[in-house]
């Protein structure tokens, strides 16, 4: 699986992503700068955490408008996967691949913290190495991090099984008291219709080692190594 | 302000030159200064930038060791050796003025400043660090003057808000995680609170860089942002007591942009990663282009020549004097080989950054600012930066040593119910969890931090594959993190540990044991990481130096940090003096802030500070209470908190017997036989314990100890400071072993439960762990919010 991964003026989980991705999970994985207008040879792009253009605006307003945003939209209509993290789901929002928008933390504070999620479906890229119900420990740190959406969206992505994760407490209990931010429906990530882009809040590369405290982030991106494994040859057939 | 400002001595003393500096620089250029070169000098010869009060003082620290890479004073900060081709740069400095005066800019601007610092030698930043000390923010329900009281109440509030705020603005945004500090609470900061960032970054030994400027005719480039008039000789201003005008003094305070300043260190880190192409570099930061261009030369043995016409600015009209002493953040003056000013330019317009040839190096040794075709400063670079004037202070010890140290804890009653003053203690916010703080700075971002804030240091690793670094496969090299659907076995890999450390209170009292304790806590609480003290920065903060009183506590501290550095074998490798630290009301405690780093040789001897199941054995290694009039009591937090009574002599510390404890601690570790390790400090046994039980999230394990065979007071017993002790769990098999090491060691008792039992000779005492974690975990966060 051949990552790349967008580096924004102001990204600064890029890195994390690589390490990740390149020494843990050991896959070809490379970076995109902002100005370019294309991808180049790669499966699955990562949109990742950071204050792209230091937050300015808005946050993820800028990023949308650069030349790599323009190949990523082209990149996800192909079908191609995209994972957006943290200000990557702003951006992906902002660039309306993603309904919805992340608004002020309900506490107005910026938040560090480990949080739990509990996953909803298994049916997508994101998360098919994962149980349904499965609880996942991963650290949030945002400070714009509430999920806003129309009521009829939020409505529509319930009834399409587009909610991938939701901030629950450890024992996967989904209560307001577990909701770290404010979120509607204490939603952590969406996915778009065409199931190939994901963005979420919490950092699964921030838990992808036990040395960390918790590797349950790993199964994101693991989920994505399984996808890219059953995809890729039937598009050998195909060719 | 024109250019053509006559030089009368109202001038002269505005800008904080003495009449016989002024003859001095007189002498030196051989004619009377213009105005520009009057600012120059000023800000050059400031407390800030020359160290002339300290000098003398700061000579006794040691500062040498075979480690060490870049000693104190050398460079913009210090470098140590840590093995396998890695070196550490980190520095701590204060930025107390500006955030008296605007918290959240102040505290950013300081965060950035200390960051340029660190990426200036060549460093990835890896870690920022806040040592912070405020005013209450209790309000007391009774006493006379409470609407006073309530108003400086709310200015602290405001203040430790704002700070907390400026620093995660700047740290988060720039993605180098804040991951440890401390925070005090005490009277003495009413008014000057204190503010003092840290940075560590990483490098390799052949990745150092200098700030010096080498090779005649070279470039001397100006990078990063464009000069505007703010922050106006904020060095100036840091030298000064603060009153009420302070306020007035806003324009000298800077406003950062960590995004901007986000550009700038990885635009810098690419290009001094180009093979030969920097020869030198240095940032901007107090005194801006002025101390930036003086310095290089001065290092470098030569001279330089920059156009201020050349400067990128932001504003129009701006004077010599202004460009020379704007405080403009994120910007760096950099040396490039000759010929090759292209490669610069073209790094820095990839990163849409300034990125101007201003000037060259020159062969004269003078520093020379020309507008144009005309001079607007000519000064020898070599003078102003080292010749400034050098000051031995009168000290005198202040009286309330003495009184104070005729104190017997004899003389206070003792409490009726001691788990009420646990359950107070743990309430303080000087003793409470910083989470409210902590939880608002990104502390996991670079996926480093191992040991998280909380426990008694932070643990980061260290040598994680950066491109910019240039070494691949250090990782995999490392083995343990395997390949896809591989559990991680344990990881190899290189590993640090880090803690600031100082109580202003037991300086107050005694200066010199303050400074040892200050340096021995900072060890102490390395070696419960498992980690093996290794070098110091420290950040001194201290009222006016002209007092002979505040000039004692400055020197009695200093040689008893010197002390403590020589015990544990860890030399200062740079840091920052802070004077002028007063309110209207008072000078603040001296606080003399200890950061230490710590190397961590093996990860399975990474250790935390609370229990870790039911069943362990819990000991006490060192003294439980020391055999003086106090009892371990002066100074404490008890004294203060229940007794309202900052007096005694402060514990002592026996810098011999401290390492002889400190070696054993780790000597435990290494052999494997500690599962817990937490030293003992503000609150003393009682609240260790506590800690112990509670500080791993929400995973709680209670404790049965047994302190019936100590028959002195129990408030010495459980919340006397007695210095030199380490709370140990330990598995059964092992008691034995660790009880014959030859060291005062006691068996306490036995962890599990979900309360955490005590009984003493004076009768048992019994708190639900949940309950205590409620109060610890939530002061501050309900008073704040």
């Amino acid at each position: 699986m051949k990552f790349g991964i967008i580096q924004f003026p102001g990204s600064n989980c890029d890195q994390d992503a690589y390490h990740v991705l390149a020494d843990v999970l050991g896959q070809p994985t490379r970076y995109i700068w902002h100005k370019d207008n294309t991808l180049g040879d790669v499966d699955c792009v990562v949109v990742p955490g950071g204050f792209s253009y230091g937050d300015y605006l808005r946050t993820g307003a800028i990023a949308r408008f650069s030349p790599a945003m323009k190949a990523v939209i082209e990149h996800a209509k192909d079908g191609g996967l995209v994972i957006g993290i943290c200000n990557g789901f702003q951006i992906l929002c902002e660039a309306h691949l993603l309904p919805g928008a992340l608004i002020r933390n309900r506490e107005l504070k910026f938040v560090c913290d480990h949080v739990y999620i509990r996953v909803e479906t298994t049916d997508s890229p994101f998360t098919n190495a994962c149980r349904r119900d499965q609880i996942l420990r991963i650290p949030i740190a945002h400070g714009e991090g509430s999920y806003f959406a129309e009521r009829q969206m939020i409505e529509q992505l319930e009834r399409e099984d587009r909610v991938l994760v939701r901030y629950c407490d450890k024992n996967g209990n989904v209560t307001d008291a577990a909701n770290p931010n404010g979120s509607l429906e204490n939603i952590a990530g969406v996915c778009n219709e065409g199931r190939n882009v994901f963005g979420l809040m919490p950092h699964p590369e921030r838990a992808s080692e036990k040395l960390l405290g918790s590797d349950d982030g790993r199964l994101i991106l693991e989920s994505i190594l399984r996808a890219g494994a059953t995809v890729q040859p039937q598009m050998g057939a195909n060719a | 302000m024109k250019t053509d400002v006559a030089i009368t001595p109202e001038v002269i003393a505005k800008h904080g030159i003495t009449p016989e500096e002024y003859e001095r620089i007189k002498k030196l250029l051989g004619r009377d200064p213009n105005i520009t070169e009057l600012g120059i000098f000023s800000v050059m010869w400031s407390e800030h930038c020359s160290y002339k009060n300290s000098r003398p003082e700061l000579k006794k620290f040691p500062r040498e060791a075979p480690f060490i890479l870049v000693k104190a004073g050398e460079e913009n900060a210090g470098i140590v050796d840590v093995g396998d081709g890695w070196a550490i740069a980190f520095k701590i400095e204060s930025h107390n003025h500006p955030s008296a005066v605007e918290p959240f800019q102040g505290a950013a601007t300081g965060m950035g400043g200390i960051i340029r610092d660190i990426f200036t030698m060549g460093a990835r930043p890896i870690l920022g660090f806040n040592s912070l000390r405020f005013g209450p923010i209790e309000r007391k329900e009774e006493g006379k003057e409470k609407r006073e009281e309530s108003d400086q109440v709310a200015q602290n509030r405001h203040l430790f808000t704002g700070v907390v705020a400026g620093i995660a603005h700047y740290g988060n945004c720039i993605g180098i995680p804040t991951v440890g500090g401390e925070v005090y609470f005490d009277e003495s900061y009413n008014g000057n609170p204190l503010v003092n960032a840290l940075c560590l970054g990483v490098l390799r030994h052949e990745q150092i860089k200098r700030g010096c400027a080498k090779g005649v005719g070279n470039p001397v480039i100006y990078v990063g942002s464009a000069t505007g008039r703010d922050g106006l000789a904020g060095a100036a201003f840091a030298s000064r007591e603060l009153t009420e005008e302070s306020k007035e003094d806003r324009p000298a305070v800077q406003v950062g942009d960590p995004f901007m300043e986000k550009l700038l260190l990885e635009a810098c880190l690419e290009v001094m990663r180009k093979d030969g192409l920097v020869v030198g570099i240095q940032d901007m930061g107090a005194a801006g282009l002025t101390c930036s261009t003086c310095e290089t030369a001065s290092r470098g043995g030569t001279g330089n020549e920059i156009d201020l016409d050349l400067v990128p600015k932001r504003e129009t009209g701006m004077t010599p004097y202004e460009i020379m002493l704007s405080e403009s953040q994120e910007r760096m003056l950099l040396v490039a080989q000759k010929g090759r000013e292209k490669e610069v330019e073209e790094i820095f317009r990839k990163w849409d950054l300034h990125g101007v040839t201003i000037g060259r190096v020159t062969g004269d040794g003078m520093m020379r600012v020309k507008v144009g075709k005309k001079v607007a400063a000519e000064i020898p670079a070599k003078q102003l930066a080292e010749d400034a004037p050098i000051y031995h202070r009168e000290a005198a010890q202040p009286s309330w040593e003495i009184t104070n140290s005729k104190f017997q804890i004899s003389s206070i009653p003792e409490p009726k119910d001691c788990a009420e003053v646990l359950v107070n203690l743990l309430g303080s916010p000087t003793i409470a969890s910083k989470n409210w703080v902590y939880r608002q700075y990104d502390h996991m971002v670079q996926d480093g931090t191992v040991v998280l804030p909380g426990s008694d240091a932070v643990v980061i690793r260290i040598d994680l594959q950066r491109p910019d670094l240039g070494v691949a496969a250090a990782v995999s090299a490392a083995g343990g993190r395997g390949p896809l659907g591989t559990a991680d076995s344990t990881p190899k890999g290189k590993y640090i540990a880090f803690t600031t450390d100082c109580n202003g209170a037991y300086c107050y009292l005694d200066p010199f044991e303050g400074g040892k304790i200050a340096v021995a806590e900072a060890a102490r609480n390395l070696v419960c990481s498992g980690a093996r003290p290794l070098a110091v920065t420290d950040c001194l903060n201290f009222g006016n130096p002209m007092k002979p009183e505040i000039f004692w506590q400055f020197r009695r501290c200093v040689e008893g940090v010197a002390e403590g550095c020589e015990a544990f074998d860890t030399p200062v490798t740079g840091g920052n003096v802070s004077f002028y630290n007063e309110s209207p009301v008072s000078a603040i405690d001296p606080t003399p802030v200890i950061g230490m780093l710590g190397l961590i040789d093996d990860p399975k001897n990474i250790t935390t500070q609370w229990f870790k199941g039911s069943g362990d054995a819990v000991l006490l290694l060192g003294e439980i209470c020391e055999r003086t009039p106090t009892l371990g009591l002066g100074g404490s937090e008890y004294l203060k908190r229940i007794h309202k009574l900052k007096t005694g002599a402060p514990p002592r510390m026996d810098l011999p017997h401290a390492k002889r404890i400190h070696d054993a601690c780790l000597d435990f570790i290494h052999r494997g036989w500690v599962k817990s390790a937490h030293d003992c400090s503000e609150g003393g046994l009682a609240v260790a314990l506590a800690e112990c039980c509670m500080s791993n999230g929400d995973a709680m394990v209670g404790a049965g100890i047994d302190l019936s065979q100590f028959t002195d007071r129990l408030d010495a017993v459980l919340f006397g400071e007695t210095q030199s002790r380490i709370v140990l769990s330990c598995g059964p098999q092992h008691v034995e072993e660790i009880l014959h090491s030859g060291l005062p060691v006691t068996r306490l008792g036995t962890t599990g439960g979900t309360s955490l039992k005590i009984s003493a000779f004076q009768g048992a005492l019994t708190w639900d762990v949940a309950g205590l974690r409620d109060v610890w975990w939530n002061t501050i966060g309900r008073l704040m919010d």
